[in-house]
């Protein structure tokens, strides 16, 4: 079993952090990695933090769930609170530069701590709806645990039936990866 | 020399005479069921199933497939045979604590989702096999053994009306009856229309059977007689309460 | 034609796993009744079985998910049914029933959060209770998971084992394993050369009862102490010498371990990692998995444990595998560690930072 990417994706209901790891695993598996995706799904599921707990590599995956993550994302202030758990020596945090009032939460003990303007983004350049893919585009960016290519196969494999109708969309959602990639490469992370 | 009435064909003839009570009513609803059985033709076809309560004591009773379960649990047990093996004509035999206490969930169900079973409960008043408790049907005012001055309904609640809640959440197809053990021939009749609904596949066929239990009422024969044939339908009247719409052609 | 043509790839949940292990292992019917995390493997079958002409009835609990499932089995069909913690606690009585009857049920245990309603997510404490629930013995074999491989092995497994030995046959596994995705190889196990081992009915043969064939007059219930024991003799007699034909367990490393790890189902996987991390490095450590539960691979374990030093038992409860090992050691002399997380998921961090402590001496 060897050494996998950890990745823990965290915001609100809605805010399509199940559908990222879908996708994100979706490409894994197309680009012949091994994953092992667990979403939370206790009670605190509704109408509390939706959390996806990704591990991709080259091998079969060992535990189901990891304490520490290497790539740890917040979507929400209170996304930010709640993972603070899985934070560690290693871990890369990255939160969404828009959450206000959290500088007191944010992880102590982290290598890295990251805030991306992901939402401002997406809602100035692009679109609000494809704000999750851009955060899926800055996780690959900053782990490169898929490529953009796979990623864009799976994003057509499991959103496909919806660019059939408006074919806009498939554009406005490679832009989303892309956009994501290039932010944290612009920060000098990837 | 006595002259015996001729035992059902249906009847395992190894296992008679049955272990019931003297008295015991049980008897006679199962003669019933087995000339139904013979008459029908359905030997070969019916898969028995019985509670526990002195309903158990039905275990080798018939040449016919026979399934013991446990306490309430007869109904889900048939339907578990009769979803998989719908040729089959399966009978649930309980008494009134398996039916409509411990096991009720399992009658609403079934009765609910329309399940193509027939379900024949026994209603004593009592729980026999455990010695005399109060029953679910215990009629207000009657002395059991934890009723010892007669069921106060505002301490102990009201008897259940089975029937009536079955007829009541059942659907056009099903078949609801209460007969006696003193009325034979009308049981006979109730129990041979539940089975042919569930041949026809109309619906759920229910069929409560007033009964006897001298041990445990300790009552004489005249006294016994009279409390089923009198005083029972007082609280529980006997007749058809749902009988299936048949449509033409 | 098979339902899956060659060897298959997949990612998918444990859940559907079972509902497709199911579904090529010929199961005819399932009943249930939902309850999180198993509520899957329901939603799978409901949308796979129509088309392969498999049954399903949603029943009012799960004492009637039981019981009906045990209808099912005495007509000849594979009938299986799920489920997870309080439900479990109502499927042993069914259960008791199936292991007094010698019926052939299969239930597949997604275990969660206990006592009580707990949580709906993940534990390791359903052991003692899917292993010795009922008012019996634990006549039955438990068969342990912890991949989505073996979910699917053992749920085709569970069918056979069931059937050829008549003992009520469960699949433990857990909230995890039924909610993660992760890959495995789908197959026909006909393809794979597994022969599935054939049904009978119980009741409904052809043939006039009591003319043609005996009726079959089936029950559990005794009316002296003798007779009760007569059938339990036998009962426990088969049972005894069924193990050693199905027991099944994996080990590692075992011999002149300084501390030999006890973990099985999810748990093991980190158990695993540890030892596997700890020995690369040239530790003399080693693990023992068991994989059925019940009949426990007893003498395997102690030939391992003969060659350990000390012990160490890893579980998401507090001392139900624990229990089992202890029974099954007896007389041995070991000091046995324990890492216990009732409810918790245990990572492999943690179980080699208590394996150092331990190693180190530094544990009280």
């Amino acid at each position: 079993m060897g050494e996998a990417v950890r990745i823990a994706i965290a915001g609100e209901g809605g805010q399509g952090v199940q559908s990222v790891a879908m996708i994100l695993t979706e490409a894994a598996a197309l680009d012949g990695k091994e994953f092992l995706y667990i979403p939370n799904f206790g009670v605190e599921q509704r109408g509390g933090v939706s959390i996806a707990f990704v591990q991709i590599g080259d091998e079969k995956i060992g535990a189901p769930k990891f304490k520490t993550g290497d790539i740890v994302i917040a979507l929400s202030d209170r996304a930010v609170r709640r993972m603070g758990m899985h934070v560690g020596s290693e871990t890369l945090f990255i939160y969404d530069a828009s959450i206000k009032d959290v500088e007191d939460d944010l992880p102590k003990n982290a290598k890295k701590i990251m805030a991306i303007p992901a939402l401002e983004t997406a809602n100035k350049e692009l679109h609000p709806r494809v704000f999750n893919v851009l955060i899926m585009g800055a996780v690959i960016g900053v782990t490169k645990v898929v490529s953009l290519e796979k990623a864009k196969e799976a994003i057509e494999k499991k959103l496909g039936y919806k660019f059939e109708q408006n074919p806009e969309l498939r554009e406005l959602n490679f832009k989303a990866l892309e956009r994501g990639y290039q932010l944290v490469a612009e920060m000098g992370v990837a | 020399m006595d002259i015996q009435p001729k035992m059902p064909k249906s009847w395992n003839a190894a296992t008679k005479p049955h272990k019931f009570c003297p008295g015991c009513g049980h008897g006679l609803i199962l003669k019933a069921l087995g000339q139904v059985i013979d008459e029908m033709g359905i030997q070969d076809r019916v898969v028995f199933g019985c509670d526990i309560g002195c309903s158990l004591l039905s275990w080798d009773f018939f040449n016919v497939d026979t399934v013991q379960t446990h306490h309430g649990r007869t109904t889900p047990v048939m339907v578990g045979i009769k979803k998989a093996r719908p040729d089959r004509i399966v009978i649930a035999y309980m008494g009134d604590g398996g039916g409509y206490a411990i096991g009720s969930q399992h009658l609403v169900n079934a009765a609910t989702r329309d399940d193509k079973i027939t379900v024949i409960l026994v209603n004593n008043t009592v729980y026999a096999m455990t010695g005399g408790q109060m029953a679910p049907t215990t009629m207000p005012g009657q002395k059991t053994e934890t009723t010892p001055f007669g069921r106060d309904v505002e301490q102990a609640g009201y008897p259940m009306m089975g029937p009536e809640m079955v007829a009541a959440i059942t659907q056009e197809g099903a078949y609801v009856a209460r007969g006696s053990v003193a009325k034979f021939r009308k049981l006979k009749e109730y129990i041979r229309k539940a089975l042919e609904n569930q041949i026809a596949m109309r619906g759920f066929s229910f069929v409560e059977a007033l009964s006897t239990c001298p041990t445990n009422w300790r009552t004489n024969a005249e006294k016994t007689w009279e409390f089923v044939e009198k005083i029972m339908p007082e609280q529980y009247p006997l007749g058809e309460l749902k009988v299936p719409v048949i449509k033409e052609g | 034609m098979g339902i899956i043509e060659g060897e298959k790839k997949a990612f998918m949940t444990g859940n559907e796993a079972v509902a497709w292990a199911a579904l090529v292992a010929g199961a005819e019917i399932m009943y249930g009744y939902p309850i999180t995390p198993q509520n899957e493997i329901m939603q799978y079958w409901t949308r796979l079985a129509p088309k392969h002409g498999r049954k399903f009835l949603q029943t009012e609990d799960e004492l009637s998910a039981g019981f009906t499932t045990i209808g099912g089995v005495l007509t000849g069909k594979r009938a299986f049914t799920a489920t997870a913690g309080p439900g479990n606690v109502l499927m042993q009585e069914p259960m008791s029933m199936a292991e007094a009857m010698r019926i052939p049920t299969v239930v597949v245990v997604q275990q969660r959060g206990g006592p009580s309603t707990a949580t709906v997510i993940y534990s390791q404490q359903e052991v003692t209770l899917t292993c010795f629930g009922g008012n019996g013995e634990g006549l039955r074999v438990v068969y342990s998971t912890s991949s989505h491989q073996e979910l699917y092995d053992y749920t085709i497994k569970a069918f056979n084992t069931a059937w050829k030995y008549r003992f009520p046959t469960f699949v433990l596994a857990d909230g995890y394993q039924a909610k993660m995705r992760e890959s495995l190889v789908l197959y026909d196990p006909e393809e794979r050369g597994i022969e599935m081992v054939p049904t009978e009915p119980f009741v409904g043969k052809p043939g006039m009862p009591g003319e043609d064939r005996p009726p079959a007059h089936l029950r559990n219930t005794y009316n002296i102490e003798e007779e009760l024991e007569e059938v339990l003799k036998k009962d426990i007699q088969e049972y005894e010498q069924m193990a050693p034909e199905i027991i099944e367990y994996d080990e590692f490393n075992t011999d002149g371990a300084d501390v030999l790890v006890i973990a099985h189902g999810v748990v093991f996987r980190s158990a695993a990692m540890a030892v596997r991390k700890l020995a690369d490095e040239g530790l003399k450590v080693g693990y023992f998995r068991p994989i059925t539960l019940r009949p426990f691979p007893q003498e395997q374990l102690r030939q391992a444990a003969a060659k350990a030093k000390q012990l160490m038992v890893v579980e998401s409860a507090y001392g139900q595998l624990l229990k089992l090992v202890k029974d099954n050691l007896y007389g041995m002399d070991l000091p046995i560690h324990t890492h216990l997380r009732p409810g918790v998921g245990v990572t492999p961090e943690e179980v080699v930072a208590d394996l150092r402590t331990v190693l180190e001496g530094r544990e009280d």
